[in-house]
């Protein structure tokens, strides 16, 4: 039996809020550090204050962000601009199944209440959201509280890397880039429903593997999750 | 009009770009999903998206970073097996893969 089946109807709550704040907590210093280096990134390239607040604030996808700032035009034509948003587009597009997978949970929520958060979707964010749904839990807010406390913390951590210009410490020697791989795969410990729903887990990493081995970029998590989405409707319901 | 304005407003323009693109990623497939209908197959897409997410972000860079990242991750797993404290799981990860890297040639 699935627990979604007896799952409750969205609704908000102010205790979700800081359900979700303490949810993502623990992965705010691998946040920060990345944070720190998109910022620099951006101050690199010329940006003033208000324009990196403003792409933080409005964009808020740093893979992306990193990815733009490596290929940013010295000059700035139309072309350049529908370049950009392509390639933002492009590394972004597994936003598309974080969002689906967010349907059946607040689908019953009117459509007000829902979009103005989803331009606070983040992986970090998702992942919590979805264990806590997986876990029986409705309450929105849940999604809405890890998703802001990510906020601030990002415009927090980006505006002192653009501050600090290049003085980013070494942070791999304490392995803070490890932070969000490792929180992710203890998130899988919560999530496990048995042998025969983890196929499509080694679906989804055997094709993220392929896909890095010989495709450049970051296509990877996409495909591999997409692969991994598919073989799940393929597998049955059984106890 | 002066180069730094013109620049500016280019800038803004661009950024202005990347937002509606990285929106219509959040967005769309929410949106799209309304008018899916959610049959039991749908559902069981779905519910595989967090693991398939998950090991599709982390088993590439687990591979790329080689053996101190695998020991990390299954320390943070085995940490979460035991007490299911994701706190704990992420320091004592990033403390052996800390300490591999340190020690190890």
């Amino acid at each position: 039996m699935d627990k979604h089946d007896n799952a409750k109807a969205p609704y908000w709550s102010l205790d979700g809020l800081a359900v979700g704040a303490r949810l993502v907590l623990p992965l705010m210093p691998g946040m920060v550090v990345f944070g720190i280096a998109v910022g620099s990134a951006t101050a690199a390239k010329g940006f003033t204050l208000i324009e990196h607040l403003l792409m933080n604030t409005l964009v808020y996808a740093g893979m992306s962000q990193m990815v733009a700032m490596e290929v940013w035009p010295r000059h700035i034509t139309y072309g350049a601009i529908a370049g950009l948003a392509l390639v933002v587009a492009t590394v972004n597009a597994r936003m598309l199944l974080l969002g689906a997978g967010l349907r059946p949970w607040l689908g019953p929520l009117p459509a007000w209440q829902i979009y103005p958060v989803l331009h606070l979707l983040t992986d970090p964010g998702w992942i919590v959201a979805m264990r806590y749904r997986a876990d029986g839990g409705s309450d929105a807010a849940v999604l809405l509280g890890g998703a802001l406390f990510t906020f601030v913390f990002w415009i927090v951590a980006t505006t002192a890397g653009y501050l600090a210009g290049s003085l980013v410490p070494d942070t791999r020697a304490i392995a803070l880039d490890l932070v969000m791989p490792v929180f992710f795969a203890a998130m899988l410990v919560p999530l496990w429903r048995g042998a025969k729903r983890a196929i499509p887990w080694v679906v989804a990493g055997l094709v993220a593997l392929l896909v890095q081995q010989f495709v450049a970029g970051a296509w990877y998590v996409l495909a591999g999750s997409l692969a991994g989405i598919i073989a799940g409707g393929f597998t049955d319901d059984g106890e | 009009m002066t180069v730094n304005d013109s620049v500016s407003l280019a800038v803004v323009l661009a950024i202005l770009a990347m937002s509606g693109a990285t929106y219509a990623m959040r967005a769309g497939g929410y949106w799209l999903m309304g008018y899916v209908r959610m049959t039991p197959r749908i559902r069981r897409m779905l519910e595989a998206s967090p693991g398939a997410v998950i090991v599709a972000t982390v088993l590439p860079i687990v591979v790329r970073e080689g053996l101190p990242a695998a020991f990390a991750v299954i320390a943070g797993v085995a940490v979460m097996l035991a007490w299911r404290r994701d706190y704990v799981a992420v320091a004592v990860g990033l403390a052996i893969a800390a300490a591999m890297r340190a020690f190890m040639p």
